[in-house]
């Protein structure tokens, strides 16, 4: 107490900080939750992963989703237009949403063929989880239940959501089991690409020197080559006589094998930056081994980043099995992916009678954009300094 | 910076060496020789096979030989004879169908990243400068709209469009009277009519990412003292953003050209499938579905080697802009 | 106005709009720099110090802006009239972006900001960027400007500047880039520097030859220095007057000597008590003394005196309530603080 009075400090109580207290809650928060919370901020990336939840929800069911059985030529429907759901009826009386009778009517006059709404021959309710057509989910669980349908025969009329092909085909059923394919081929592809991306990003930054300047030639030069091109030529180089999974399989290690030269270059900046971190240079300190600074210290740093850069890649994948498929050297029929619908689409004569069939594009369009704004919030979310 | 330029070149020889192993890979992926099946597809139309003129090919090529032995053959063909083999399907040497094709998508490649350069980088300086102005929100837009949609669909839609509303038909680089005539000043005019619609999509698909790029660099570098200080030397406001950060802002397109190149020519061959354009892409899937190998290889090819060399010239390019690197040397 | 005032700054507030808050920067700042006078300005970061300096150059970024108070230069014109007259400029009526503030900007007043590597621009030579500024601001051609810019070059002890005009950045060691940074600001013949820790990246040595060429120049050339620093060493070998700055207040103002050995303000003095000395007999085991508790977060100001959470003086009932007034302790020696108020009580 005397050398304190000396020394001229007088003591008081210290005061409590409530602002230092929430500040608190963020220091002790885990990493997944910070991302969560800064990622939350993002109206767009949510409703985006919101967007992809719903069609990733279809690609998983697609046969529940879907009214109709997408390979069925349903003749009498030759390229309809999409059909109108109505919910007031002709006295403006609000209803269950339904739809009408349609007929194939020619004009007398300018001999042009029609589809026009009959309301006169009857209308049809919009019914859920009705009976359909039968399928195996997931190729093991029979079924026949579907989210949606109307109770009229196959002959009378159909619920064609987005119309119908030149061989009656009902558009919207093709375009969910289309997202099956499609999406799933740009999840695998992704973590195929990852699982190269990750070995060999990670060797790069970690060790440097001459392997890195190796792996960086290696990526360089890759991606040098123009990707439709080798795809193209790599794709081609597939035997036409393959089973469809077989070809599945094949177009995802190819996209894949261009795919993994963008995460490799996170990877490696991660590792870079890290390397040079202190909290790294603690555990080799401490006599911590290579694999486990590596497994236990870097890896839960980076993991936000490559989340981001995954989902940002997945798009791409998307666009290229897309463009493969639509030029006819990706899946072919009948598997049905988006690519290989909108081929059916370059027919332009067919084309200009039923613009409809070019719906799958937005299909494509929305979920590129979604895993573009998604990935954009998480690698905001992962780091709000980088770019 | 001479020395510089040496050095590129030299390491140039390496990446060349192995595109052509790659290409050459490529090439003999499909199951099959080639010949035979060929052969076998001349005597089904009921053509006379010439067994002299199938042994010579034969020889030439080297089929049926070991690995090796093919690709020197081939190699050697190419850098010596300027024999880039030939095409079975179009019963010509590759190199008389293949060079056209290859300057054209060239020329939309470079004609594309030029125009995507001219209005990214002023649009970018722009909403960098503006943010959350209603340009900013529409350059969003606009971005999206590239990001989201690739260009061999913009293709199917206008030509949906031209087609219904206007009647007209875009697809080709030239009109019927031109394809096979010899170049004029005439068919260079067609060309340009033609040319456009192509051009403008593949320049606004690419534009969109570019601009985001240019908005998020140059918004990183204005914060940084050095512009502060040229502000506080008494400079306008135009002048020194313009002389100081978006030169700095710019050195990520300099050093991307090559890789933005390689992009474009990617987008390129799926929108000329579209639209039917004389450039390599149609060609090359005919070639690749039809084993027509010589021709497909060559493709792959040459238009590696393009990327490698615009990727010199980018590396030139910001060499020349970047004191730091040309002193460096 | 004969009396040597070259800026007077009166009662100026800026503000940060930000969407978490208004930050007050700068809350009513009062000071004046006499002309060839050098005012150190202390206190630690976040105290408006920096801002107050951008605030007189009007380069304030967004989303900040001067809300409210008035800056003047006081030029002389020395020109028509042999009493020299001044001619009164109000920098805050000014619009940033106009040519007249830009005409003063590097011309009579010049910064010297803290980095020296992040504020020269990479890709231009140092030459060149000495010469943007004497182009900007003086009729003479290139080759002259060259020329000046060697000149300037040189008055800073730059070696051999007729070779190193040429070099960029990147090639100069700190000390060099801090010269190169000076001569810039000091090309057009500022009557006021205004330096924001000019050495605080630099090592101890370089910062002791910076700090004495400094001197040198003021000397020469007759300028005012406004000198912004945190260390209050600097402080004491460097500046005539000082104003201590806190939470955007002015919390003293004084002559050096004074500040330094009669401190009023509690804070002034904590300070002054912070510094660590050399020759603490390890066997006195004074603890090394710092102010309690930490800088306020800026978007929920204490009510009262900002300081007052801090204070060790601190009158519950008084401090914690109002504002502390503005006292003139001595003349020429101020401290906003109540225990100085004649007026109330103890």
């Amino acid at each position: 107490m005397a050398e304190q009075a000396k020394a001229g400090i007088i003591e008081f109580p210290v005061e409590e900080d409530d602002l230092q207290k929430a500040g608190e809650k963020t220091y002790v928060a885990p990493p997944w939750k910070l991302m969560w919370w800064r990622f939350r901020k993002h109206k767009l990336a949510l409703f985006s992963a919101a967007a992809l939840i719903v069609f990733y929800f279809v690609a998983i069911f697609c046969e529940f989703v879907a009214p109709y059985d997408p390979n069925q030529a349903l003749i009498q429907f030759k390229q309809v237009p999409p059909t109108l759901i109505h919910i007031r009826d002709a006295e403006g009386r609000f209803q269950f949403p339904f739809i009408y009778q349609h007929r194939r009517t020619m004009d007398t006059e300018t001999f042009e063929i029609t589809y026009l709404e009959v309301p006169s021959e009857g209308s049809y309710p919009i019914e859920f989880f009705v009976q359909g057509y039968q399928y195996e989910f997931m190729g093991f669980w029979e079924s026949d239940l579907h989210l949606f349908g109307v109770p009229a025969g196959a002959d009378q009329q159909g619920i064609f959501l987005l119309g119908t092909d030149r061989l009656g085909r009902d558009m919207f059923s093709r375009i969910s089991y289309g997202a099956r394919l499609s999406l799933s081929m740009g999840m695998i592809s992704v973590f195929l690409s990852l699982a190269l991306g990750v070995v060999l990003g990670g060797i790069s930054g970690y060790f440097g020197g001459t392997i890195d300047t190796i792996i960086q030639r290696l990526i360089e030069f890759i991606r040098t080559i123009p990707t439709i091109p080798l795809y193209m030529t790599l794709s081609a180089a597939l035997p036409v006589d393959w089973p469809v999974e077989r070809v599945y399989f094949g177009i995802t290690l190819i996209i894949a094998i261009v795919g993994w030269t963008y995460l490799a270059r996170v990877v490696r900046g991660r590792f870079l930056a890290m390397r040079e971190e202190d909290f790294v240079l603690a555990a080799r300190l401490s006599g911590s081994s290579e694999m486990r600074i590596i497994l236990r210290h870097m890896v839960p740093s980076f993991l936000s980043y490559i989340i981001a850069a995954l989902t940002l890649n997945i798009p791409n994948m998307i666009l290229a099995e897309t463009g493969l498929s639509f030029i006819g050297l990706g899946l072919r029929a009948p598997a049905i992916s988006w690519g290989v619908l909108l081929q059916e689409a370059t027919n332009i004569s067919s084309l200009m009678l039923a613009p409809w069939v070019l719906t799958p594009s937005f299909a494509v369009v929305i979920s590129v954009l979604a895993f573009n704004f998604v990935g954009d919030g998480l690698r905001d979310a992962a780091d709000p300094y980088a770019r | 910076m001479f020395r510089y330029i040496i050095r590129r070149l030299v390491l140039m020889i390496p990446t060349f060496f192995l595109i052509s192993i790659v290409s050459f890979v490529a090439l003999q992926l499909p199951p099959g020789d080639y010949l035979t099946s060929y052969a076998a597809q001349l005597s089904s139309m009921g053509e006379t096979v010439d067994q002299e003129a199938i042994e010579s090919l034969r020889e030439r090529y080297g089929l049926g030989e070991p690995y090796y032995v093919q690709y020197s053959k081939w190699v050697y063909g190419i850098l010596v004879r300027g024999d880039w083999g030939q095409s079975m399907e179009w019963q010509r040497p590759v190199s008389q169908l293949i060079w056209e094709r290859l300057g054209l998508t060239l020329g939309l490649a470079v004609f594309s990243l030029v125009i995507s350069w001219l209005i990214a980088i002023p649009a970018g300086v722009y909403i960098a400068t503006h943010q959350y102005s209603i340009p900013d929100y529409l350059m969003s837009a606009f971005s999206f709209m590239g990001i989201g949609v690739p260009a061999f669909l913009w293709a199917l839609i206008i030509m949906y469009f031209a087609q219904t509303q206007l009647g007209l038909n875009v697809g080709g680089l030239f009109s019927e009277k031109f394809l096979d005539a010899p170049w004029s000043w005439a068919k260079v005019v067609d060309l340009l009519r033609h040319i456009w619609i192509p051009c403008v999509i593949i320049a606004l698909v690419n534009t969109a990412g570019e601009l985001r790029t240019t908005r998020a660099n140059l918004l990183d570098e204005l914060n940084k003292p050095y512009v502060e200080l040229a502000r506080a030397k008494g400079l306008t406001e135009s002048k020194l953003i313009w002389k100081y950060p978006v030169r700095i802002a710019l050195n990520p397109f300099f050093s991307t050209v090559g890789w933005s190149l390689a992009n474009r020519i990617s987008d390129i061959t799926l929108m000329s499938v579209v639209l039917s354009l004389e450039t390599t892409g149609p060609m090359q899937l005919r070639a690749l579905t039809s084993q027509d190998m010589y021709l497909a290889g060559s493709f792959l090819l040459l238009l590696s080697v393009l990327v490698v060399v615009g990727t010199l010239v980018s590396d030139i390019l910001l060499a020349w802009v970047d004191p730091r690197i040309r002193l460096e040397e | 106005m004969q009396d040597g005032t070259l800026i007077k700054v009166k009662d100026l507030k800026t503000y940060f709009f930000l969407d978490e808050g208004v930050v007050r920067a700068v809350d009513g700042v009062d000071f004046s720099i006499l002309r060839g006078q050098t005012l150190g300005v202390v206190g630690e970061s976040g105290c408006g110090k920096s801002v107050t300096a951008r605030s007189i150059l009007r380069i304030v970024p967004k989303p900040g802006r001067i809300v409210g108070g008035e800056i003047t230069l006081h030029r002389s014109v020395n020109e028509k009239d042999r009493l020299a007259m001044t001619d009164v400029v109000t920098l805050t009526d000014l619009d940033p972006m106009s040519r007249e503030i830009r005409s003063i900007r590097g011309h009579e007043i010049a910064l010297v900001p803290q980095e020296p590597m992040a504020s020269l621009s990479m890709v231009h030579t140092i030459g060149d960027q000495i010469m943007e500024a004497i182009l900007l601001h003086q009729k003479v051609g290139k080759a002259e400007a060259r020329q000046k810019a060697i000149e300037m070059l040189d008055l800073v002890g730059f070696p051999q500047p007729k070779q190193r005009v040429e070099s960029y950045p990147y090639q100069l060691s700190g000390g060099l880039r801090q010269r190169a940074v000076i001569a810039m600001a000091l090309s057009c013949h500022p009557s006021l520097l205004i330096a924001d820790e000019p050495t605080t990246a630099l090592d101890v040595t370089t910062e002791a030859q910076i700090l004495k060429l400094m001197r040198s120049l003021q000397e020469e050339l007759g300028m005012a220095i406004m000198y912004i620093t945190h260390n209050l060493g600097v402080v004491a070998q460097m500046t005539e007057r000082v104003i201590v700055m806190y939470m955007g207040k002015v919390v003293e103002e004084g002559d050096v000597d004074t500040i330094f050995h009669n401190p009023k303000h509690p804070y002034t003095s904590a300070l002054l008590r912070s510094i660590p000395r050399l020759g603490m007999k390890a066997r006195d085991r004074r603890r090394l003394e710092s102010i309690r508790g930490t800088v306020p977060d800026p978007y929920s100001i204490p009510k009262g005196c900002p300081f007052h959470p801090r204070c060790s003086q601190r009158i519950e009932g008084v401090c914690d309530e109002q504002e502390p007034p503005n006292i003139q302790v001595e003349p020429g020696h101020k401290v906003r603080c109540v225990l100085y108020d004649s007026r109330s009580s103890g």
